[in-house]
């Protein structure tokens, strides 16, 4: 098994597990069938529904693995949702509303970067100033309404379909490969890995330090600009109160059911989308189980702490021990144990 | 005598700190206690203190012995220690902190009343005129030290640890808290001194006693001593002990070559004096000088580190910009540092990556090379330094300390520079390897690469430099070439004292 793929098993193990027990509530969760040249199924929904998240869990990555975090995502998604809204209302084209909410984007990474290496404040207090302070700043841009609009080129991002399949899922899939590639095809990922296990030494090894972490925290307002475009095209308007609101807590969830340190270093885009994707059949396949509402954030709640526990360093120590003493018989210790008694 | 100590031992895991040490203590005498680091001070002084539980040996305090178990009972036993950094809450009130866990109750609440008047009784006899109902914080490091010794001395009231309580004082806030250990010595307390600054040890103390490696060397009278031989204990080496290695300097002509960096008037205000230096190609450049003397900071300020506020380096072709690391290192430049652990390695890459890393960064992010060209640098370097590694793949965290330094240094020989700095290379890592970087930095310079070499190790500095400068009290005061380079030159210039133009400077 190539490393790539062993670094991803469990995340690959856990989402096939979840699959299988929406599937025992629910039979009908794995069909998925064609209708109007469009592939429906609650599989095809899931992907579809899980574009947020997954769009913010891969820049998440990235600054994470920095030993930074990013909680202004939700919020930067209602502002660059908020300015898509403004310029399609304001009778702007599509590619300049497209254009003008990543450009909101990438500003807000740019003072969440400058904020944190430049000035060098801690990332979760530099980035928790956005996270309040920009939903105002996306009230201000809607005039505290839900600012609505009807263009069906800029809907299309949030409805549409490219080859049968939903556009929001293209983007994020599209997205993360680009990204994982950027990552491993150049050296931006070892680079990144670097100054996240250790600044000091790195820049003294010459790594530009300062420019890579403003980067990171610009590749993921890029990416909440992304999720910012596909909500508002969804619901054709943009909500500033609501729009993206706890995602940035999904984000780092599904980072870490990833499997990706919160200490920074060693990462991995692809295990956080599957993250994501795990996040999202849960939330999905509860719904379908037809369990009341209810108990809908319990049982979430329930099934993230089974997944962590069970990812947990420790317990993969124990696993193992306990593998090889039934592999190779009981180890020496408990047998000098018995000879004693 | 008030404290002895007889025969303490303490090993850690792969290293004896302290092995078979006595120290006396009497009533009424300021104990100076020396060495260099990793000598087994502060292993002495956790010893005492309860921190360490020593492995062999007996303490006996007042004719009974002890065993403490922690710093509260030492305290309770009379033992009590002021550290460099003061250990209050100076977020709390100068009172707070001296009846910290002892507050007077009045039904059963805390009194300020009651504190007030306990603090301000504590600090009688000290000389101080502060308000004690003022936070900690308020005051000055040394108004900080003294309150400090003041609840010491009220909690112990029998021997007095102070450890480095000068590091970040200046010479009039020294001589205050020195008035007021003297007063306390005046009392009978029993005082031990640990300090690098080897004037305020002739200054204060009564009796010396030096470490090194974890032995007891000596103790004696200060008044029997001068700085040499104290010196001497410190660093083990006798003034007619001559090293072999250098009756044949390993290439006489370095010196006479052309200069092919100067750096002119280097100085950072408060951290080290503005210096001249001339790296001439193929040349070993040795730094010696105490723990604290401004070695470090001068290659710091070479590599650019630390932002000179004066001087210039050029190189034949033109000035060179030193304002960061990235500038010294496209200047050519790399730079070893002496902790490696926080400094060096990225601990959880692999050894390819670490060795990969400073050429990958000059390079640029765009430009990845390739993970065969990396595997393949990285097995020559694993084998020309001899790094004892399962393979390239294991994380350098894993290794031990002298196969990280390999490391390291395989890192900037990858990047083939023209100048190296390298801080004490050989620090802490056992003698075979010790003996591989050596050899390593002769061939270096027979490859035409200049070096800088710090390190507290003088026949070390000796067998490899071809000019050795001495850095005393943040200022570079000799330079020594040729037949000059003997320890006996260089701890007389860490020594050398009272000369008039050190005068004036003082």
């Amino acid at each position: 098994m190539p490393p790539s793929l062993r670094r991803v098993m469990p995340q690959v193990v856990t989402l096939l597990a979840v699959c299988g027990l929406v599937t025992v509530f629910f039979p009908g969760f794995l069909e998925i069938h064609m209708s109007d040249g469009r592939l429906v199924g609650p599989v095809i929904d899931i992907l579809k529904r899980s574009a947020p998240v997954a769009l913010l869990a891969t820049g998440m990555t990235l600054v994470i693995a920095t030993r930074g975090i990013d909680l202004s995502v939700g919020t930067v998604m209602a502002i660059c949702g908020a300015v898509a809204a403004w310029a399609i209302a304001g009778g702007m084209g599509l590619g300049a509303a497209v254009a003008l909410a990543l450009g909101a984007g990438l500003l807000a990474g740019l003072w969440n970067g400058t904020l944190v290496a430049v000035i060098g404040i801690q990332p979760i207090v530099a980035t928790l100033i956005l996270m309040t302070a920009g939903r105002g700043i996306a009230q201000l841009i809607t005039e505290g309404r839900i600012l609505t609009f009807t263009h069906p080129g800029f809907a299309w991002f949030g409805s549409g379909t490219l080859f049968g399949i939903p556009v929001p899922a293209v983007i994020w899939i599209v997205t993360g490969i680009l990204v994982a590639q950027l990552m491993r095809r150049t050296a931006l990922g070892l680079l990144v890995e670097a100054i996240g296990i250790n600044r000091r030494a790195s820049a003294l090894a010459g790594v530009n330090a300062l420019v890579l972490l403003i980067a990171v925290y610009m590749a993921s307002g890029l990416c909440a600009a992304l999720a910012g475009i596909i909500t508002t095209a969804d619901i054709r308007g943009a909500d500033a109160n609501n729009a993206g609101l706890w995602l940035e807590l999904d984000a780092i969830l599904a980072v870490v059911i990833g499997g990706n340190s919160l200490l920074g270093g060693r990462f991995s885009v692809a295990a956080s989308l599957l993250g994501a994707l795990i996040i999202q059949t849960i939330d999905t396949g509860i719904l379908l189980a037809g369990f009341p509402s209810e108990y809908n954030l319990v049982i979430k709640a329930g099934l993230v702490v089974i997944i962590l526990v069970l990812q947990s360093p420790r317990i993969a120590t124990e696993w193992y021990f306990w593998r090889r003493s039934v592999t190779e018989g009981p180890p020496p210790v408990s047998r000098a144990k018995e000879e004693a008694r | 005598m008030l404290l002895t100590i007889r025969s303490l031992t303490k090993t850690f895991p792969g290293t004896v700190a302290l092995d078979d040490v006595k120290f006396d203590l009497a009533a009424g005498e300021v104990h100076a206690l020396l060495g260099e680091n990793g000598a087994g001070k502060s292993t002495l002084i956790k010893c005492l203190t309860g921190a360490y539980r020593p492995d062999a040996g007996e303490i006996t305090l007042d004719g009974r012995r002890i065993a403490p178990r922690s710093t509260g009972e030492a305290q309770e036993l009379g033992i009590g220690t002021v550290y460099q950094e003061v250990n209050l809450l100076p977020n709390l009130t100068v009172a707070q902190n001296l009846c910290f866990g002892r507050e007077p109750r009045r039904f059963g609440m805390v009194s300020s009343r009651g504190t007030k008047a306990m603090a301000e009784e504590m600090l009688e006899g000290y000389g101080l005129d502060i308000d004690v109902s003022r936070d900690l914080g308020t005051y000055s490091v040394a108004i900080q030290q003294i309150v400090a010794i003041a609840r010491a001395v009220a909690l112990s009231g029998k021997v007095l640890i102070l450890d480095e309580p000068t590091a970040s004082l200046d010479a009039r806030e020294v001589e205050m808290l020195f008035d007021v250990v003297r007063g306390l010595r005046d009392k009978g307390l029993g005082i031990v001194f640990v300090s690098h600054f080897l004037d305020q040890v002739f200054d204060l103390s009564d009796r010396v006693t030096v470490l090194r490696n974890g032995n007891h060397v000596v103790t004696e009278d200060i008044a029997a001593l001068n700085r040499v031989r104290l010196i001497e204990h410190m660093l083990g080496h006798a003034l007619e002990h001559e090293v072999e290695d250098h009756t044949t300097p390993h290439d006489g002509t370095a010196p006479e070559r052309e200069a092919m960096l100067h750096f002119t008037d280097m100085g950072k205000r408060g951290v080290i004096e503005s210096f001249d230096l001339d790296i001439r190609k193929g040349e070993v450049v040795g730094l010696a000088g105490l723990l604290g003397s401004g070695r470090t900071e001068s290659a710091e300020l070479l590599f650019g580190l630390r932002g000179a506020t004066s001087g210039t380096a050029r190189d034949q072709s033109g000035p060179l910009k030193l304002d960061s690391p990235r500038a010294a290192i496209g200047a050519g430049f790399g730079f070893a540092p002496e902790d490696r652990k926080t400094d060096g390695i990225v601990a959880d890459l692999s050894v390819r990556e670490n060795i990969a890393l400073a050429l990958q960064a000059r390079r640029g992010w765009a430009r990845a090379i390739p993970k065969a060209e990396q595997a393949k640098l990285a097995d020559m370097y694993i084998r020309r330094l001899d790094i004892r590694t399962s393979d390239a793949e294991k994380a350098v965290g894993d290794l031990s300390g002298g196969n990280q330094q390999k490391v390291v240094l395989a890192r900037w020989l990858a990047m083939n520079p023209r100048f190296l700095i390298l801080d004490e290379p050989t620090r802490g890592i056992d003698v075979g390897a010790h003996a591989e970087i050596l050899r390593l930095i002769h061939e270096l310079t027979a490859e035409g690469m200049s070096l800088l070499v710090i390190s507290s190790e003088l026949d070390e500095l000796i067998a490899v430099s071809d000019r050795v400068i001495v850095v005393r009290d943040r200022r570079h005061v000799a330079e020594l070439t040729g037949a000059d380079v003997s320890t006996e030159t260089i701890v007389r210039a860490i020594a050398q004292h009272g000369e008039p133009r050190d005068g004036e400077a003082a």
